[in-house]
């Protein structure tokens, strides 16, 4: 499904700022995998992301995607094979816009925008039955501008339009990090519940251990740019906070690994 | 008085050329989220192409289209300044703004070329105020329709996107360079066509003639959006607010002039006003955030 080879990445190479993002990562997800990412501040987990989605160009390696080689292809060609929800909440929807031309707009994720009308009949309809399911009380606000919504509204907002047009793998960047803790749950039910039903293959970056723990199939832990632990099945349903903690310590050679490093914001 | 209502028609007429230049600017500076400083070139280059196809026996509706072409094609050297050579939008436009002084002098083959009402059939004349205030009406309602129609296509929504979160646009798979791209060029084409009639307006056509019309611009575009703004939430009504606010500005335009103001000091005026007229909403943010902060620093107290 999605094949990470050998992939670096340095930021601001050559200068007193330099810092190796991504040092030497492989990473190869099946159909259907639900990965949950740990690991420190800087651990390269959102340059992991960014480099997937195309954000900015690898410096060396190869990202394929269903066996499409997509290393060097621009961020919104490649978009029409990902789901992406950001950590930000103002960042995965546009403000000015109503929350059915968002969705609409995010309805025509890889097609060709031409002179047709942005919305249609038939699309509304179906908006509304999807924003139903959010029990948000959405589907009767169709034509209200997104800014107007609080964050939690507007991630769920963003994750239905991540994955209203079934996207090869979806990305989750911390998308509950800057909601409050009971908002923060409802919308990782939500995720679960639609990776779930639509059969997703995700990556889901998050700085709550139990989150990572009790959520997907598969956890990865990143430290230094590489991939320090990768662990799926019988085994991760077992896992427990104070394993990873040790894992940590172990791995990074860090004796004082403690939450605090791994929680770090 | 009565002088200055007898000048309310003819400040009405090219209150709506220039309107149709903010709606230009509207898609730049509202749409886009950039100030595209192209205007003060291309409107002068729609005026210039204009008289050019025209003294040269072209007939009006090909003068017309032409002297539109010519600003989509400064629009497009802007938005490749832009997007392929990472040039801020700022100065994309003032590069290209200067550029056109020298092809506009090209175009003149000097510094002004007229235009005789009485030579060629024109659409729009400062001698023929009435018909010429019915036609540019017509010119204004058929450009907001169809830009009413355009943005309400899928093109037209990814365009928004694009101004509104370029981030959210490119993860939809938007192409967000080319969008910048295709809003300043038509942008530009709607600045060099209010070029194209304000030289039959006026029966001829300088190379300075677009000087200010950036501010002019803006100032039609924030007159509209605080006079009409409240009222008009309908994207066609807000185009319609604009081209008021041209009007509203060439009305105050020629009070102030029948009042005694050196024509001069025009300029220093407009400058002025839309730099006040700017700093309201600015003014107004940090009143009110001011305003806020003490509450906010007790919340944070009481949370500890």
């Amino acid at each position: 499904m999605l094949e990470i080879k050998n992939v670096y990445k340095t930021f601001n190479a050559g200068t007193i700022n330099e810092k190796k993002a991504l040092r030497n990562l492989n990473l190869t997800l099946n159909d259907g995998d639900f990965v949950t990412v740990i690991g420190g501040n800087g651990a390269g987990k959102s340059t992991m992301l960014n480099m997937i989605a195309g954000v900015y160009p690898v410096d060396a390696g190869s990202i394929t995607i269903n066996g499409t080689d997509v290393t060097g292809m621009k961020e919104h060609i490649r978009a029409r094979y990902l789901g992406r929800v950001f950590q930000d909440p103002m960042m995965g929807t546009a403000a000015d816009m109503w929350i059915e031309e968002n969705m609409a707009l995010a309805g025509r994720r890889g097609q060709r925008r031409g002179l047709r009308w942005a919305i249609n009949g038939k699309e509304r309809e179906e908006f509304k039955e999807l924003l139903k399911e959010l029990e948000l009380g959405l589907e009767n606000r169709l034509a209200t501008k997104v800014g107007l919504l609080s964050g939690g509204q507007r991630q769920a907002l963003t994750l239905l339009m991540a994955t209203m047009k079934r996207p090869d793998l979806l990305l989750l960047d911390e998308h509950t990090a800057a909601l409050d803790p009971k908002t923060a749950a409802k919308v990782l039910e939500l995720t679960d519940k639609l990776i779930e039903e639509e059969g997703l293959t995700a990556l889901m970056i998050t700085h709550n251990m139990r989150d990572a723990i009790h959520y997907g199939n598969r956890l990865i832990m990143m430290n230094e740019g590489q991939i320090i632990l990768d662990i799926s099945g019988e085994e991760k349903k077992k896992l427990t906070v104070e394993d990873l903690l040790n894992a940590f310590s172990r791995l990074s050679g860090d004796e004082f690994a403690n939450d605090r490093i791994l929680l770090a914001k | 008085m009565i002088e200055f209502l007898n000048a309310l028609p003819g400040a009405a007429a090219q209150g709506i050329i220039w309107g149709i230049m903010a709606i230009g600017v509207y898609i730049t500076y509202k749409i886009l989220d950039i100030a595209d400083l192209t205007v003060d070139g291309s409107f002068g280059t729609g005026g210039a192409t204009l008289v050019l196809c025209m003294t040269s026996g072209m007939g009006l509706p090909l003068s017309m289209l032409i002297a539109f072409l010519a600003g989509c094609l400064t629009g497009f050297a802007t938005g490749v300044f832009h997007t392929k050579f990472g040039i801020p939008a700022i100065l994309a436009g003032i590069l290209t703004q200067l550029g056109l002084y020298s092809v506009n002098l090209r175009i003149l083959g000097g510094a002004n070329l007229t235009l005789s009402d009485r030579k060629y059939k024109l659409l729009v004349n400062l001698k023929n105020t009435y018909p010429s205030l019915l036609i540019c009406t017509i010119f204004a309602v058929v450009i907001i329709a169809v830009l009413y129609w355009f943005f309400g296509t899928e093109m037209g929504h990814s365009l928004r996107a694009t101004g509104c979160n370029p981030a959210m646009a490119r993860a939809n798979g938007i192409n967000t360079e080319k969008n910048k791209i295709i809003a300043i060029i038509l942008s530009n084409g709607l600045v060099a066509l209010s070029g194209a009639l304000l030289a039959q307006w006026q029966g001829f056509a300088d190379v300075s003639m677009g000087r200010g019309a950036i501010v002019i611009g803006l100032a039609a575009v924030i007159i509209g959006e605080v006079i009409f703004g409240k009222i008009f939430k309908n994207f066609a009504l807000r185009l319609a607010g604009v081209v008021m606010g041209g009007i509203v500005y060439y009305a105050v335009i020629t009070f102030v002039l029948r009042l005694g103001l050196n024509a001069n000091d025009l300029k220093l005026l407009s400058a002025l006003v839309v730099a006040v007229f700017l700093a309201i909403p600015y003014w107004k943010k940090t009143w009110s955030e001011n305003r806020r902060k003490p509450m906010e620093e007790g919340a944070k107290d009481a949370g500890n």
